[in-house]
């Protein structure tokens, strides 16, 4: 053990590459911490498992950039917004909400939704119809507004999957050269004489007619149910992956730091102090280490979540009692060799107190060794929490890396062939873990000198 | 005799540890228990009586044949030793006994193939499947591991060298059940080579189980492996490199023995009392992991079963498998301790 002062440890640092690698990365996934936790509102983690929230997001559908690399273009799931037009003609007065897609993919899309919010009074006709690119109008949908004699807000959505759809567009069966055994999605987005996409402006219309009385479009959307989305795709419960790996990033860094901060400062007081005060003390501390140090660690952590609780908190606490032993074992044959160097003698035949010593001369020399300890435990941390969160003994209110792949593996993706559910999130703990190896194995280097070879 | 008294207070510290582990769980899951217990009571009794017509008919008002429910209930729970709390010395002494001598009780919901709710006959079923995989997985991961470390440790700095540190510390970075299901995903699903499900379909005791079997366990070793080796290699190769450094190589040298003999026969020699001891550690720290292992390939071992007995909440299971789980761990420390002190006689001495 030899004291190494920080200025060196810098110099030395700066000199390795892999360490500088590390400091890179892990800069980089603060970076993505500060910007999530800042930017992405907070009510996105805390209703990650309220299904109301996903409900317009397509179910399973792969990360949008896919259609960059491959020639068949996936439908994306696209959010439209209307364009309102209000007219007026013999009383009679007209709202018409158009919705313009430009359809451009190879395969076609899964479904459409109509999702508005209208304030009106008395009775109002909906129609709703498309206009293909090829000049073709089909109608689709004929209904009205529930009837109300007083003002009163009105939210509605109109699905593809209606049956009266289907009943309207049967009507066109002769102008169309194949059977009509399909879905609606694929008649409307069909060309006329095959059953292959058209592709090319879509305009889809919602006309609303009141007799005498207007219409207010308060909100007024279309979803075209596609089969990509965002930036890294959604699962199986619509959510949005990207949202999800990004809230993780802060939360496995707290959950990783915190842990391996907190055992590393209680191992090395617990071992130093037990180092230097040896005999009975010493030999009463280390079996209990021992008898912590043989405790099965995992079967453990999952009764102690399953038992008292699986808040992140308590869990990173769990996490403690079984991360700090193998450093108290450390520092305390370290402390047994400081402790026999002469000043800290002269300093006791000097009368300082115990406490004084310990905090004063051996902890600092210890330092060094402190903080390489640090940055290689907190890997573990993090995969254990992932694993346990895996098992389905995460805190479900947190979106962590290992409960997106508990859920991942609940709903059998890997079966599946789900793969950008599966791959991001272990990249994600491995690239993490990797940053902390990397600073730590090159301050172990520095510090334990006898590695350098 | 320095041997003596140091496995003898080795051996107390494991018993310790055991007891304290047992009193943990116990105290842990204790007061679910009781109330599960309880719960199954009233609802026995109930069924019992509702079952025989005759005695609620010998009541006149439902006040009174309340009474008597709850009074049946009573004297049940009081038999059963149900009324003192689970802390009463009495009954935590009763239950670690139980344990001590592998009586584990019936499980509550989990049964074994074989249909026995019995909590030990479910255990020992299903510890040789684990015991099957991670052995041959350790063992294979072993066997590579100690030549590639030599391997590399001959030649420092060489390109063999530095690609196994390099893949040592990057797949010791990814979770072995990660690369399970990435491994599922491509080996069962992109290309239909393996099973995804490592439970074979076919009944034990049909011919060609054994065969089904090691085809199923494919998977699960060569994942297993695959995060394995490149840290037990690197772990190899640092303790070679710490060896060559001593003296008496270096006199093997100026003899004139060649470095390659000098590494596998001298070093390796050597080297084996921390190999050894890391293996035997190896394999019980995996027994722990195995319960995620497990459960990504359903594999039908102890993990799983474990897994299973946390999502239901089968307490006598979880009691009875934390138990095993410990003295398998213990043992193989206890293991790795005899063979420290017999590989290197120097931990004789000292201490």
């Amino acid at each position: 053990m030899s004291s190494v002062s920080t200025q060196e440890i810098k110099k030395e640092f700066l000199k390795s590459k892999l360490g500088l690698t590390g400091v890179f990365i892990l800069s980089g996934l603060i970076l993505v911490s500060i910007i999530t936790i800042s930017v992405i509102p907070a009510s996105t983690f805390q209703e990650w498992n309220n299904p109301e929230k996903w409900i317009s997001y397509p179910k399973t559908s792969v990360p949008s950039w896919v259609n960059f690399l491959s020639s068949d273009k996936i439908p994306e799931h696209k959010i439209i917004n209307a364009e309102v037009f209000q007219s007026q003609e013999n009383g009679i007065f007209l709202t018409s909400q158009q919705f313009g897609v430009y359809f451009e993919y190879d395969d076609f899309p899964s479904d459409f939704i109509f999702e508005m919010k209208t304030k009106y009074t008395d009775s109002h006709i909906v129609q709703i119809k498309v206009i293909r690119p090829d000049g073709i109008t089909l109608e689709l949908l004929s209904t009205s507004l529930p009837h109300s004699d007083n003002e009163t807000i009105h939210n509605q959505r109109y699905f593809s999957t209606d049956s009266m759809i289907k009943k309207n567009l049967s009507t066109y069966k002769d102008d169309f050269g194949f059977d009509f055994q399909v879905g609606v999605t694929e008649i409307i987005f069909s060309e006329l004489y095959t059953n292959q996409i058209q592709k090319g402006n879509y305009i889809f219309i919602v006309d609303i007619y009141g007799i005498g009385k207007d219409v207010e479009v308060l909100e007024s959307k279309m979803i075209l149910g596609g089969k990509a989305y965002g930036l890294m795709g959604t699962d199986e419960l619509r959510r949005d992956l990207a949202i999800g790996l990004l809230w993780g990033t802060p939360l496995a860094l707290f959950i990783g730091i915190s842990v391996s901060i907190g055992s590393v400062v209680v191992g090395l007081i617990y071992g130093v102090y037990s180092g230097y005060k040896g005999k009975k003390t010493d030999e009463v501390m280390m079996r209990f280490n021992d008898v912590i140090y043989a405790l099965p660690a995992l079967p453990f952590l999952i009764i102690l979540a399953v038992t008292i609780s699986n808040s992140i908190f308590l869990m990173i606490g769990f996490l403690m009692i079984f991360s700090w032993v193998g450093i108290a074992k450390v520092s305390r044959s370290m402390s047994l060799q400081i402790k026999t160097r002469q000043y800290i003698e002269a300093a006791k035949i000097m009368g300082q107190k115990d406490s004084k010593i310990i905090f004063r001369h051996i902890l600092p020399q210890l330092l060094p060794y402190a903080f390489a300890s640090i940055a290689i435990s907190v890997p573990a941390a993090i995969t254990t929490e992932a694993g346990l969160s895996f098992l389905g003994l995460g805190d479900p209110s947190f979106p962590t890396w290992g409960q997106i792949l508990h859920d991942a593996n609940t709903y059998g993706a890997a079966a599946q062939g789900f793969w950008w559910w599966i791959v991001p999130p272990g990249i994600l703990i491995a690239i993490t873990g990797l940053a902390f190896v990397f600073i730590g194995n090159a301050l172990d280097a520095i510090v334990n000198p006898k590695l350098k070879r | 005799m320095g041997l003596k008294r140091y496995l003898v207070t080795r051996g107390l510290t494991m018993f310790g540890v055991l007891m304290i582990t047992l009193l943990l769980t116990i105290s842990l899951v204790g007061s679910n228990m009781d109330t599960i217990l309880k719960q199954g009571i009233i609802y026995q009794v109930r069924a019992e009586i509702t079952e025989n017509t005759t005695i609620a008919q010998g009541f006149n008002n439902p006040e009174e044949f309340e009474k008597f429910v709850q009074q049946k209930i009573d004297e049940r729970v009081k038999t059963l030793g149900l009324d003192t709390p689970w802390y009463s010395p009495q009954r935590l002494g009763y239950t670690m006994y139980k344990i001590l001598i592998l009586d584990f009780g019936n499980a509550t919901f989990l049964t074994s193939d074989s249909g026995s709710s019995n909590v030990g006959e479910i255990i020992f079923e299903k510890m040789p499947k684990t015991i099957l995989l991670f052995t041959t997985a350790t063992i294979i991961i072993s066997i590579i591991g100690i030549l590639l470390g030599a391997a590399s440790s001959n030649k420092i700095g060489s390109k063999t060298d530095r690609i196994t540190s390099t893949f040592a510390v990057i797949s010791s970075s990814f979770p072995v059940w990660w690369i399970g299901m990435l491994m599922i995903f491509v080996f069962a699903f992109v290309y239909q080579i393996f099973p995804a499900r490592a439970t074979p379909s076919i009944e034990p005791d049909e011919p060609g189980y054994i065969l089904a079997l090691l085809y199923h366990m494919a998977l699960p070793v060569i994942t297993i492996v695959l995060i394995g080796f490149g840290a037990w290699a690197y772990l190899v190769r640092n303790f070679m490199v710490g060896i060559m450094q001593e003296d008496f190589i270096a006199a093997k040298k100026t003899i004139g023995i060649s470095k390659k003999k000098i590494v596998y026969s001298h070093a390796l020699r050597n080297a084996a009392p921390p190999i050894v001891t890391i293996l035997a550690l190896s394999l019980s720290g995996s027994l722990g992991g195995a319960i995620i292992t497990e459960a990504v390939f359903d594999w039908p071992g102890m993990g799983r079963l474990y897994f299973e007995a946390i999502s239901v909440m089968d307490l006598p299971v979880i009691i009875g498998s934390t138990y095993i789980l410990t003295v398998l761990f213990l043992v193989s420390i206890f293991i790795a301790d005899l063979l420290y002190g017999y590989f290197d006689p120097r931990v004789r001495t000292s201490s």
